[in-house]
């Protein structure tokens, strides 16, 4: 940067300058890949630790027996009222947050003016940042009264509330991917629309929707990822009792309400208890992952569309 | 031509129909959270003062406070930002600045993806196995700061790369014309101009971490603590947990403390997200290249 006052070679300097840009290069590729490396180190962490959890129990028990008490004195470890939970609580919730976001995202994209665009979305965002577990309060204190006046006979503790409240915090979520992959539609599209006399309403359903498709159905999937991974509302207000059952509206434990409770607890790090969570985490992260390589891709898709 | 007419006005119609029903979606999503911030604000307002505030978790509900908690979270915060701020940063500057089109970037970039999709129990887990354990940080402050920075790395990123990115070409092309290297390019040029970007970004990023809960319960934070952690490697807890545990008794004393913890909690992650969105806004407003 100082000009050399006594004749301290420029090319010195210049080398000096490569040489320092040389190292910053590998620190910020190191950088880079600390991702590389999380990835690797959650699947190795979890097949690691959830492999002796296989030593005491067979694959297709895991996947088949219908009983989950791990903590009991005669054990048993069938993932599937976990799965079941977490169908449920997802399904509810995308019953909810899919036409929701959905008629947002069209109306934003569509309808709305830009002043009004510019004022909506970021409160959207801050219905999408509210920490989970004050989605969980709500969803267990104020959601569930009001259920429950609804449908008397709903216990205090019940996916339908819990998947009520996933569904408004994924609402934010879903709009906003879908809304983008709307505003990706040239606008030349819309104006053949409309020079052959379609509504508003004709050209979003008939023009925009479809040719949005993948982009919408990417911000689904994502969506549905969300919701099985959602932890802290169904740990709160669905209840902790593993429970295979497809109906919304008893309690039931999903998986990582399973995962949380087993945490509060104090197990040992050697326990099976220990294990389970492990065993029970690489099925979320199994289906999680499927999700989102597909949504993924499809977002891709859309992307090379024009 | 009536019947034309006819069809003419009942599409119109349905079209108005359906600006009524996109506001009416739209409101009442706001009400809801206009609704969960008032609703808690009301029922925890007989614990909203200052002993609240200063007092330790007891079994008391009328007796217990926050202190432990707000501490906790605030020690794991730092710990965050000064992880995630310094490597999410460089990484997003590698890729926007220097990556070569090759596979160690294509591999990079969808990890990056990929790690913004996955659920944070599954970091809570990574972190439980790896810094609890294998790297015997125990259940600590650091074990979770570290945590909380590996599950908001992609925000960071994403944030960082798309400041990045709005810096022109030619104020690149200028400073090379000069004779400056590619570091002087970033560190003098693109990265002072896309600050703001990173800072939204960075603020973002910590509004999540800040309510993050099911990570660091399974990294083992306790939820009765009455002491205030003197180094990085104490047990700790956090506002998250606090709420948690009160909202999971019984007693109906804890949910005002639950209600009270809870509008603390959403108006500091409103409050950082709204600085995070005021600053977009000015910086955008600020931006004539």
């Amino acid at each position: 940067m100082t000009t050399p006052a006594s004749p301290a070679p420029l090319w010195k300097s210049i080398r000096r300058r490569r040489v320092r840009d040389r190292v910053i290069e590998s620190l910020l590729l190191l950088a880079g890949l600390v991702a590389v490396f999380t990835t690797v180190a959650i699947v190795w962490i979890l097949v690691a630790e959830a492999l002796p959890f296989f030593d005491h129990v067979s694959f297709a028990d895991f996947l088949t027996d219908t009983m989950w008490t791990p903590l009991f004195a005669e054990p048993r470890y069938g993932i599937l009222p976990l799965v079941a939970g977490t169908l449920v609580t997802t399904f509810v919730a995308l019953a909810l947050a899919i036409p929701a976001g959905t008629i947002i995202a069209i109306y934003l994209s569509e309808f709305a003016s830009h002043r009004l665009r510019e004022l909506v979305k970021p409160v959207l965002e801050m219905l999408g940042a509210v920490p989970t577990v004050v989605y969980g309060y709500f969803a267990l204190v104020m959601v569930t009264p009001f259920l429950q006046k609804l449908i008397p006979s709903l216990p205090g503790f019940n996916m339908l509330s819990a998947g009520l409240v996933i569904g408004i915090m994924i609402v934010p979520y879903v709009a906003s991917v879908s809304e983008d992959a709307m505003r990706a539609v040239p606008n030349y599209m819309r104006e053949g629309s409309y020079a052959m006399g379609a509504t508003r309403l004709q050209t979003a359903t008939r023009v925009v929707v479809p040719g949005a498709l993948s982009g919408i159905a990417a911000a689904y999937i994502l969506g549905i990822s969300r919701a099985v991974g959602e932890t802290m509302i169904v740990a709160v207000a669905a209840g902790l009792q593993p429970n295979l059952t497809w109906n919304p509206t008893e309690s039931a434990a999903t998986i990582t309400a399973f995962i949380v409770q087993v945490s509060l607890g104090d197990l040992p790090h050697d326990s099976i208890g220990y294990q389970s969570i492990f065993a029970a985490g690489l099925v979320l992260l199994v289906v999680t992952l499927a999700f989102n390589v597909a949504g993924f891709m499809l977002t891709r898709r859309f992307r090379e569309a024009y | 031509m009536s019947a034309m007419r006819a069809g003419v006005e009942r599409r119109k119609l349905l079209d108005k129909l359906f600006v009524v029903l996109g506001l009416l979606v739209l409101f009442a999503a706001l009400a809801v959270l206009l609704t969960l911030f008032l609703d808690l604000v009301r029922q925890g307002a007989p614990r909203l003062n200052l002993d609240f505030v200063t007092s330790y978790a007891s079994r008391k509900p009328e007796q217990a406070g926050i202190l432990a908690a707000w501490v906790g979270t605030s020690l794991i915060m730092v710990v965050t930002a000064c992880v995630a701020m310094p490597v999410g940063v460089a990484a997003a500057i590698y890729l926007e600045e220097y990556a070569p089109r090759n596979w160690i970037t294509a591999v990079i970039e969808i990890n990056v993806t990929n790690l913004a999709g996955v659920p944070s129990i599954i970091y809570g887990l990574l972190a439980l196995g790896l810094f609890v354990y294998k790297f015997s940080l125990g259940q600590s402050i650091l074990a979770a700061g570290l945590t909380l920075a590996l599950l908001i790395l992609p925000i960071v990123i994403v944030a960082t790369r798309e400041a990045v990115r709005a810096v022109p070409r030619p104020i690149r092309e200028a400073a090379y014309a000069l004779g400056a290297t590619r570091w002087e390019v970033t560190a003098h040029h693109v990265l002072p101009y896309s600050m703001g970007g990173v800072l939204t970004g960075m603020i973002i990023g910590l509004s999540r971490a800040i309510g993050e809960t099911a990570p660091i319960i399974t990294i083992g934070a306790l939820s009765f603590i009455a002491f205030l952690p003197e180094s990085l490697l104490d047990p700790f807890t956090a506002m998250p947990i606090q709420m948690f545990n009160w909202v999971s008794r019984p007693d109906p004393g804890f949910r005002v403390n639950a209600a009270a913890a809870g509008a603390i909690l959403l108006g500091m992650t409103l409050l950082m997200n709204g600085i995070a969105i005021w600053l977009r806004y000015r910086f955008r407003k600020r931006m004539n290249w």
